[in-house]
């Protein structure tokens, strides 16, 4: 009798390790005309769905953003929550979060591209738009946050006649300089490798719609000479743009560690702050594909379980990463011994806000490290997607333990007071409806698939045949 | 423009002394400030939610268990400091450094109201105008025409009631002399009914003020921030009999 031999190992299934190469977009080609047709397609779509919705964000922009904006700005910050000793209240923590969403279009965009990582393809456009639309929440939380509004024109350096500058010794000065710089350069960024989709556009598109996209394409026409300037321009811009995001998020984090505060002033919040950034603006990236690639028309051809795979292997070292800043941050605060930073953590820990610092932990390292790792979820859009949401919930949480939480213990316990949030609600409401508001409205007026940039990378990748084996093999374009 | 930051050995000038044990938490300086200084009256509401505005507020803590309790008071003011958190961080220069008081003024008009300056007070002595407060008929009356009334979104603060002191510096230029230790009395040094606070020259060692800071139970609050405090606390502890 013969003996068979079994392996005490699960058989493998060889299915799953045997992927259909197709299954990549850049080596699944359509033709040219087809794909520019289908992303003129899913622009130009819009179901009775999309207007209520738009509607709808319209509404709660102009009550919850608008409307309440303008009570507190008529009654003064007194309608809000924020007092004596939490000066600082959720309008920094919506402030901080909108500027760490607005780091994973440049992250992604531009240190992908600047690396030649091959899969960022189809998806730069999506998380550009996300970086030039959440400074704008930004921009506006810091807007509302100040006491008198109408004035805030003096932080700009601006010549007049008082001789009077802003000061350049405040890191709210660095931070509000390092804002705009970040702003308009993402904008310039998210603007340059959207000429050539303009121009497509432009082709193939009548009436107003023609005009519009005429005026901006900016005549461009495809010669040899437009690409040459493009791609350099496009090139320098990547490379100067990367330590803008680094130093913008560093700049935030040091309106808190450039503090007296305690729990405040930790050298480590710089890259805290820019890894906390890429964690919670990664994971917004991988919401909105999900949601574009569910809801607009063709967009499952472009957006693919690869590139949510791509995503979450990233995803996994910057959790990773931002679990070992927030260790750092908290040992050194710990093992230092300081009577006000012990009770400090002893009250993020065991205080009325418990629950919002361990539920931070379970949502920013527990769950992504325990999800990421697995390619098959990382692979399933809608696991991706609720790990997303998660992850944002967690780093949402993040800043209200660093600003308000953290303000309630200051050196004089006398003056120690919990923080209750009012008119910050609406407000926090009205910056996310705005976002996405904004968001839908671009998704149907600009292409939001960088195209010349899918058939770019469908053209440098192809299956060749050798014997009987189907190599994907790539050729150096540029 | 100078910039705001004092020199590196910046030289104190005027000063306070508030002596713990004498203080028996009457609050009259609270009340005497509030008069002086057009500060407002926030109401109840905002009173609970910790909006009172206090330029001057009076710490209570209790030690010990019942039925051994004793009370201590600390009176809390901005410390002036020689080197003050609050000065760097505003934007705008609304937060500045007096070098001929060498007092920290917040200039009301130029103020945004970005609250940085009282998130880095170490003291929380800076209050922020949350609202615009009614002054109901009689109270409106009662503004003192030396002193601006701020408006919302500014913040506040302390003086050492700098008009207080410009007047008497004023009049004795015009006299042609120093001006005589004592001569100054900020509002809660005027009101205290137990002389806890004593205010003069800090640069001259013989006023009242700089003697009583030279005694072994003068500390300086939160000293080790390196704020230089202008301020000293002469410790409690009932050396100078019970105040429980």
């Amino acid at each position: 009798m013969a003996v068979t031999a079994k392996s005490l190992l699960r058989p493998r299934a060889h299915t799953e390790e045997e992927e259909d190469p197709t299954e990549h977009l850049l080596l699944d080609p359509r033709p040219r005309g087809e794909m520019n047709a289908m992303v003129m397609e899913s622009m130009h779509t819009t179901s009775w769905k999309f207007w209520i919705v738009t509607m709808v964000l319209a509404l709660i922009v102009a009550v919850c953003l608008f409307g309440a904006w303008g009570y507190m700005i008529a009654n003064g910050l007194g309608v809000a929550g924020v007092t004596k000793p939490e000066y600082w209240g959720i309008f920094l923590v919506n402030t901080v979060f909108w500027i760490g969403i607005s780091h994973a279009g440049t992250f992604v965009s531009a240190l992908l591209r600047v690396l030649k990582v091959e899969f960022r393809r189809p998806f730069t456009r999506a998380a550009e738009l996300m970086t030039t639309f959440g400074l704008v929440q930004a921009g506006l939380s810091i807007f509302m946050h100040l006491g008198r509004v109408w004035l805030s024109y003096w932080l700009f350096p601006y010549p007049n006649e008082r001789g009077l500058w802003p000061n350049f010794h405040s890191p709210l000065m660095w931070d509000f300089m390092a804002i705009n710089t970040y702003l308009l350069a993402s904008t310039m960024y998210l603007f340059m490798p959207l000429i050539p989709d303009l121009a497509m556009a432009r082709d193939r598109s009548t009436g107003w719609r023609k005009v519009f996209y005429r005026i901006l394409s900016l005549g461009f026409r495809g010669t040899e000479g437009e690409w040459t300037h493009l791609k350099t321009a496009m090139n320098i811009f990547a490379f100067a743009i990367l330590p803008v995001m680094f130093s913008v998020h560093t700049i935030v984090a040091w309106d808190f560690a450039m503090a007296t505060r305690p729990g405040w002033s930790s050298t480590v919040f710089g890259p805290y702050f820019v890894v906390g950034a890429l964690h919670s603006g990664l994971a917004a990236v991988v919401v909105v594909l999900f949601i574009i690639s569910t809801t607009m028309k063709n967009m499952k051809y472009f957006i693919r379980p690869e590139h949510f795979d791509g995503i979450g292997k990233l995803m996994l070292m910057i959790t990773m990463t931002w679990g070992y800043f927030f260790f750092n941050d908290y040992i050194v605060e710990w093992y230092g011994g300081e009577s006000i930073s012990r009770t400090l953590q002893k009250f993020l820990e065991t205080g009325p806000l418990a629950w919002m610092w361990i539920t931070m932990l379970v949502l920013n390292f527990v769950i992504p490290l325990a999800v990421l790792w697995n390619r098959r979820w990382r692979r399933t859009p809608w696991v991706m997607f609720g790990l997303g949401i998660l992850i944002n919930i967690g780093m949402w949480f993040e800043r209200y333990i660093i600003i308000p939480d953290a303000l309630t213990i200051n050196r004089m316990p006398f003056t120690w007071r919990v923080y209750i949030p009012h008119v910050e609600i609406p407000l926090t409401i009205g910056t996310f409806a705005l976002f996405i508001l904004l968001y839908m409205l671009a998704s149907r007026l600009i292409p939001l698939v960088p195209v010349w940039e899918v058939q770019e990378g469908q053209m440098a990748h192809t299956l060749r045949k050798f014997g009987k084996a189907k190599v994907a093999t790539k050729a150096e374009i540029e | 423009m100078t910039t705001p930051t004092p020199s590196d050995t910046p030289e104190p000038k005027w000063g306070m002394v508030i002596d713990q044990d004498l203080c028996t938490g009457c609050q009259a300086c609270v009340t005497a400030c509030a008069m002086e200084n057009n500060l407002s009256f926030v109401g109840e509401e905002d009173a609970g939610y910790g909006r009172g505005m206090h330029w001057i507020r009076v710490e209570r803590f209790w030690t010990g268990v019942f039925p051994t309790v004793y009370t201590s008071f600390q009176p809390v003011l901005c410390q002036q400091c020689g080197h003050a958190p609050c000065e760097p961080v505003c934007p705008v220069f609304a937060s500045v450094h007096s070098e001929s008081e060498q007092i920290n003024v917040q200039v009301y008009n130029r103020c945004v109201g970005t609250r940085y300056c009282a998130n880095n007070c170490p003291y929380q002595a800076r209050e922020f105008n949350w609202r615009d407060y009614p002054r109901p008929d009689p109270l409106s009356n009662q503004l003192n025409p030396d002193v601006t009334v701020r408006r919302r979104g500014v913040m506040e603060k302390c003086t050492f009631c700098v008009q207080r002191i410009r007047r008497v510096e004023d009049q004795a230029h015009s006299e042609n002399r120093a001006v005589r230790d004592g001569e100054v009395q900020p509002a809660c040094a005027q009101a205290c009914p137990a002389h806890a606070i004593t205010f003069g020259l800090l640069e001259d060692p013989d006023s009242q003020v700089s003697i009583k800071a030279r005694n072994s139970r003068g500390t300086l609050l939160l000293g080790e921030l390196g704020t230089l405090p202008r301020v000293t606390y002469l410790k409690g502890g009932a050396t100078h009999g019970s105040n429980g």
